[in-house]
């Protein structure tokens, strides 16, 4: 049996709970190609044209896997913390993809639901047991292993501020070797952006690979703890309702109450929901309170990578510059 | 939002808060909206800012909003309007009415909170909740009857006129005896407007996004629209129909609701914020009683809508109704609007004659 999980969305938070889970269980899974012009091409063919990037992206992934699978993995994602949601359009991810493309395998949708309470994870599980006609105690077996797995995941990304994709791709001694030189000057800078925008090298155009190459330290949400994501969200006057807009907010405000960072990029998807409002209530602070430079990328289907570039370097002078100012202060005044 | 303002200004008033209205949206409304508020955000969030600060320059100094826990957008614009508002150094107090998560009782006691300055009761509460409420009944159904007038009027533009005065008088009343007497004005006027008598209209309905379906200037006053091309427009939301399902208790709620939203469940099968679901399911409900065609009305980069206009096509095909989508933002325009409404009714009374005539001939 083949089971497919499309790279794309959660695949960037979750492949190796999935990985170790369906593995445990004697499947075969097969991940879609990473994202290429194809899969992109695909995706604008069958995803309404309303939609988001990566949502678009995520129809290409599921036809990129047609033919290849016996089944595909598309969890219908309603809630990943309690009382938080994501964004409505993973709630209908599933019959979205079974409106738009026919002809696909058999979509394994089982409701994840952590509305209220964590514990509904094993309603998540159990469920797939029944549809995969697996005994409840091979099936928890599976699950524990798992959790294991992407709680070491998780770990790894905070200890050492690596990307997820750095962990999945086993490029880890390399990047400690090559980009992790530590020099005390390096310009930090706090990427913000939903995980499955800004690890897609193909979607963020390699902006993270550019980042390393100008010897750039930096921070995304996944680099930091629950407890620092917490501290930073007592600023806001209400709770988001989605956990990636909570993530991104928390994070960028301990950054910028602790003044840890030199600048701020957030990513975002042209017409994405949550972001437009989340986008700004961050750059409001950056800008009027602590004054720190916020560079604000939209990406699109029609994004080209010329134009990104040099409003990048452009950002990064300003980061460079301000940096050099501070340096050469005199001490006398 | 519509008329609901004329309910709640009353409910206000009577609770003896002074309720300084901004006056319509109106392109002024819309470029204050625009130039303040997020380049993505929706379009009711722009209109809103828009109205918050004709408001306050109107001397308002209180605003009271919705709130909400997601995942549709809405939840979140109370928090953000009262930051751009601070930024523009407004000095307006906000007040967030967050739905009550199961308990009625709370939105009560929150609307009591508004008015515990002015000494007023349980009591009082209770009988300008009703008196609202009843004004709310009788402008659903000035609304309800004028689009059905509007498409068989023999003088163009009549029923807006009287539809106009109405809502006017309704928002002036000040009790409920008062109310009675204009009932009976209603019928009247309505009656004096003469109409062709046998004509049958092509029906179709309105669903989408509450406040693009509501708000006639955001929707480029599709009702009048397409009344003047002669068609019989029904929505999919009504104020008190919202009230109905969306704040009281669950066993007040209408029955048919749970059931109409069961149509959808093969195409979206769960809720996915705001009114994704039901705009499926009233588009299955409205192929079911017979309409001809549906309209489908978001705003752009709505969440819940984009689901839902994923399975249009299919729910399109499989119930043979025609449905037109339209994604509303601060550029539409309304020529280009109107060439495609014209265009959508032409292609329903073709197929309405191509199929009229394939009964007459016996195929």
């Amino acid at each position: 049996m083949r089971i497919g999980i499309p790279r794309a969305l959660f695949y960037y938070q979750y492949f190796p709970f999935w990985k170790n889970f369906f593995e445990q269980l004697g499947l075969e899974v097969v991940l879609s190609s990473p994202t290429n012009k194809e899969i992109l091409k695909q995706g604008l063919e069958f995803c309404v044209d309303d939609a988001c990037l990566p949502i678009k992206i995520f129809h290409g992934h599921v036809a990129d896997l047609i033919g290849k699978v016996d089944m595909i993995y598309i969890p219908r994602i309603i809630s990943i913390e309690p009382k938080e949601y994501i964004c409505p359009k993973f709630l209908g991810l599933p019959d979205m993809i079974r409106n738009s493309i026919s002809n696909i395998p058999h979509i394994v949708d089982t409701e994840l639901n952590l509305y209220k309470g964590k514990n509904h994870i094993l309603d998540h599980i159990l469920n797939l047991g029944k549809i995969l006609n697996i005994h409840q105690t091979r099936i928890l077996f599976a699950y524990f292993k798992a959790i294991k797995a992407q709680r070491q995941f998780e770990k790894l990304m905070i200890e050492k501020f690596v990307t997820p994709q750095d962990i999945i791709d086993k490029r880890l001694t390399f990047i400690e070797n090559q980009t992790f030189k530590k020099r005390r000057n390096n310009i930090k800078v706090l990427l913000l952006g939903h995980n499955y925008n800004i690890y897609d090298d193909y979607i963020s155009m390699g902006l993270i690979r550019k980042l390393r190459k100008h010897n750039i330290d930096l921070i995304t949400c996944e680099m930091v703890t629950k407890s620092q994501i917490k501290e930073g969200n007592k600023k806001l006057s209400k709770d988001l309702f989605w956990t990636l807009g909570k993530k991104t907010t928390g994070t960028a405000y301990y950054f910028l109450e602790h003044k840890k960072v030199d600048g701020i990029i957030h990513v975002a998807s042209f017409g994405c929901g949550p972001d437009s409002l989340v986008g700004e209530l961050i750059e409001k602070r950056a800008k009027l309170e602590y004054k720190i430079p916020f560079l604000y990328l939209n990406l699109d289907e029609h994004a080209g990578e010329a134009g990104f570039d040099t409003r990048l370097e452009a950002f990064l002078d300003v980061l460079e510059g301000r940096k050099h100012i501070e340096d050469n202060i005199s001490t006398y005044g | 939002m519509g008329n609901i303002y004329v309910p709640l200004k009353t409910l206000f008033e009577s609770l003896g808060c002074e309720v300084i209205l901004p006056p319509p949206c109106t392109k002024k409304t819309l470029e204050l909206g625009v130039a303040n508020s997020p380049e993505f955000a929706c379009l009711p969030l722009k209109i809103n800012i828009g109205n918050f600060i004709e408001a306050i320059e109107r001397g308002a100094d209180t605003i009271v909003m919705a709130g909400g826990v997601g995942p549709c957008r809405f939840g979140y614009y109370g928090e953000v309007q009262k930051e751009i508002l601070r930024d523009l150094g407004y000095d307006v107090e906000m007040i967030i009415l967050e739905p009550p998560r199961g308990n009625f009782l709370d939105l009560i006691n929150k609307i009591k909170l508004i008015t515990t300055q002015n000494n007023k009761t349980i009591k009082d509460l209770v009988r300008a909740l009703r008196f609202a409420w009843k004004k709310a009944l009788l402008l659903d159904n000035i609304e309800k009857q004028s689009s059905k007038l509007r498409p068989r009027e023999i003088e163009k533009g009549q029923t807006d006129k009287v539809y106009n005065s109405l809502v006017k008088r309704i928002l002036d009343v000040k009790d409920e005896t008062e109310l009675e007497t204009l009932k009976e004005e209603i019928s009247k006027a309505f009656s004096k407007i003469r109409v062709l008598k046998n004509k049958t209209p092509v029906k179709v309905g309105i669903v989408g996004e509450i406040y693009t379906v509501l708000e006639p200037f955001v929707n480029l006053n599709i009702e009048k629209q397409l009344g003047e091309l002669g068609v019989e427009v029904h929505r999919n939301i009504y104020i008190t129909d919202w009230v109905r399902e969306n704040l009281l208790p669950s066993f007040l709620k209408p029955k048919d609701y749970k059931s109409i939203l069961k149509l959808a469940e093969p195409y979206i099968n769960c809720f996915v914020g705001g009114h994704g679901q039901e705009s499926i399911a009233q588009i299955v409900n409205f192929s079911k009683k017979g309409f001809d065609g549906v309209i489908h009305l978001l705003p752009f980069t709505c969440m819940p809508e984009i689901v839902a206009k994923s399975a249009i096509p299919r729910v399109s095909q499989k119930f043979k109704i025609p449905v037109m989508t339209i994604v509303l933002d601060e550029h539409s325009a309304e020529a280009g609007f109107r060439t495609r409404l014209e265009a959508f009714i032409d292609m329903i009374c073709h197929s309405k004659e191509v199929k009229n005539i394939a009964v007459l001939s016996g195929n």
